[in-house]
């Protein structure tokens, strides 16, 4: 099972890394990254805060693009080319296919997230490298901050659970369909924790526990959003980055449990 | 233990969005086919075959009867180690190669190592793609595309093989390798089920045949026992004759027409008596050149049973299986 998982993965990520569209994301991404150090050159005092900020936000947009363009036309696309007929039959079930679809473009992501990381790094190194003076005044966090990692890695896990959605909704709707409820749930997981507050604004106890119903059903991305802590040099507790990451990668698995219960029961008219 | 065999197959799919209607687009289909034989199954388009073919490979769910190959259901992982499929107009990953395809499908088959390689070149000269083999697949035209389409459905060696409309987008040439390689695969002892509106390919082909009219099972057997009690007469060709010499026989004589060189197409009656007609124009100094039924065509069987559904009368009874 694990093996034609790992073969589906695999397939996929050759997949997209042979997808143009792929690389236009990344190197846009690379060159607003590599950008912010002109930016930075604008702003006195605040040159390295406005890169690591930049950056940082530019792997987490272009990220999620990848994740909604690719992950909405995972399934759709092979559903609609015919494809999926080819692999359907072969020794496999469909839940493995859901999985190793999954997987696939979560190795995408995972490389993309790397490639960003690296660039984003290189920069701060060369700005330290040429400027030893501005490392010596950021006092907040080092220039080459090893925190942007924890940063990184629950943009990833958020990038994981994003991917989760647009695959689901991608098992039985349409990419631009699957595309706008995909985004929609991203924007609307970014402000969930206003849900859970939802009897302060009104009065009807319905309303607020249908709220706080949702709060609890979608998901929370707020949380993964450590950008500007990791910025401004706060410290963020080890213990914080996995006990997000353990809700991320849990969420993602249950849309994925879910995206395999829709699919195992389709029919391919 | 027959390779295919289904019960009172029945699918029915919803049409719409707000108010969905049923539709019927196989009804109660239940058939037989036995290991290692050719089987045509054949149908004018819209006939329901395609969705057989779905079902027998659980791309649909039946929404009623009961499937089974070679002794398991379809879904079942074992089964599928076993069999190969072929869709109608395969399509495959545009970034792949015919070689990478081939690659992947057969690692998901267990394949590994220089064995592998060593299948997926044969296979891919089997079917006659040559350098092209390292092309991404969306350079390829139609053609190319069903010949690795049928490579894969070779790659495990299959029992059985389904095949949907093996001959789509094949040029005289193509379709003369895919005949061959169908009757290889046969002399392999492999079952070929395939589907097709081309009913030279089943003359060619098949041993067996099933007929298929808006979803229903209308006959199935020998494609000789279908058309066999359909002689409509009988087209004798004489030289050395002269028309009068088959006026004498009345009603049994439909046409007589002269072709060239003293020769005569003599167009008899089903209910005719060819020898009694042949000796008489015989002893007249008339000499043989051909004796060949009239058999009702493929084409016009599809043709009646179509027509008898849409005026609503019951169409001609299935044969009986075997």
């Amino acid at each position: 099972m694990a093996r034609v998982i790992g073969l589906i993965a695999y397939h996929v990520f050759k997949e997209s890394v042979r997808d143009r569209v792929l690389y236009n994301l990344v190197l846009f991404a690379i060159l607003l990254i590599s950008a912010s150090y002109l930016v930075g050159q604008l702003t006195a005092g605040q040159d390295i805060k406005i890169i690591k900020d930049l950056g940082l936000a530019a792997s987490s947009v272009f990220g999620l693009f990848i994740a909604v363009f690719i992950g909405v036309g995972l399934v759709w696309k092979e559903v609609e080319r015919r494809s999926v007929y080819n692999l359907l039959v072969k020794p496999l079930r469909r839940q493995h296919f859901i999985a190793g679809k999954f997987l696939g473009l979560a190795l995408t992501l995972a490389v993309n997230i790397a490639v960003m990381a690296t660039a984003l790094y290189a920069v701060l190194a060369f700005m330290a490298w040429s400027q030893p003076e501005l490392a010596k005044a950021s006092v907040e966090a080092p220039v080459v901050d090893p925190n942007l990692m924890k940063a990184f890695a629950l943009i990833y896990v958020q990038l994981l659970l994003v991917t989760a959605i647009a695959l689901f909704f991608s098992t039985f709707s349409s990419p631009m369909l699957s595309a706008a409820m995909t985004v929609g749930l991203y924007v609307v997981g970014h402000f969930n924790a206003d849900l859970a507050h939802f009897e302060t604004v009104v009065k009807s106890g319905a309303v607020a526990g249908l709220a706080r119903a949702l709060y609890y059903l979608l998901p929370n991305l707020a949380p993964f959003d450590i950008k500007a802590a990791v910025v401004h040099g706060q410290p963020i507790a080890a213990g914080y980055v996995l006990l997000t990451s353990g809700y991320g990668l849990l969420y993602a698995a249950a849309v994925v449990g879910l995206a395999m219960i829709v699919f195992a029961r389709r029919d391919f008219k | 233990m027959a390779a295919i065999e289904t019960e009172n197959l029945t699918k029915d799919y919803r049409i719409g969005f707000w108010r969905p209607q049923p539709y019927r687009a196989l009804d109660g289909v239940t058939l037989h086919v036995e290991a290692n034989e050719v089987f045509g199954f054949l149908g004018p388009n819209g006939a329901g075959k395609t969705t057989t073919l779905k079902l027998l490979m659980q791309l649909v769910f039946p929404t009623a009867g009961r499937i089974s190959i070679l002794g398991r259901p379809p879904g079942d992982l074992d089964l599928r180690r076993r069999i190969g499929y072929l869709p109608e107009s395969p399509y495959f990953y545009d970034s792949l190669s015919a070689e990478e395809l081939l690659m992947y499908f057969a690692g998901l088959f267990g394949l590994r190592g220089p064995g592998r390689q060593a299948k997926v070149s044969a296979l891919l000269d089997q079917v006659g793609i040559g350098g092209e083999r390292r092309l991404p697949l969306r350079k390829y035209s139609k053609g190319m595309l069903q010949r690795v389409g049928l490579a894969q459905a070779l790659v495990n060696d299959p029992e059985i093989v389904f095949l949907d409309e093996p001959m789509s987008g094949l040029d005289p040439l193509g379709r003369r390798a895919v005949r061959a390689l169908i009757l290889e695969l046969r002399d392999r002892g492999c079952t070929v089920f395939f589907s097709s509106h081309i009913l030279s390919d089943a003359e060619a082909l098949c041993s067996r045949v099933g007929i298929l009219v808006g979803g229903q099972l209308m006959a199935a057997g020998r494609l000789s026992d279908i058309l066999a009690f359909q002689v409509t007469g009988w087209e004798l060709v004489m030289s050395g004759v002269t028309p009068s010499m088959f006026a004498v026989h009345g009603e049994q004589v439909r046409h007589v027409t002269a072709i060239a060189d003293g020769r005569f197409t003599i167009e008899l009656a089903a209910h005719a008596e060819p020898d009694r007609i042949m000796a008489a124009a015989r002893a007249q100094g008339g000499q043989l050149v051909s004796l060949n039924p009239l058999r009702t065509t493929l084409e016009d069987y599809f043709v009646e049973q179509v027509r008898a559904r849409q005026a609503g009368v019951p169409a001609r009874r299935a044969m009986p299986e075997g």
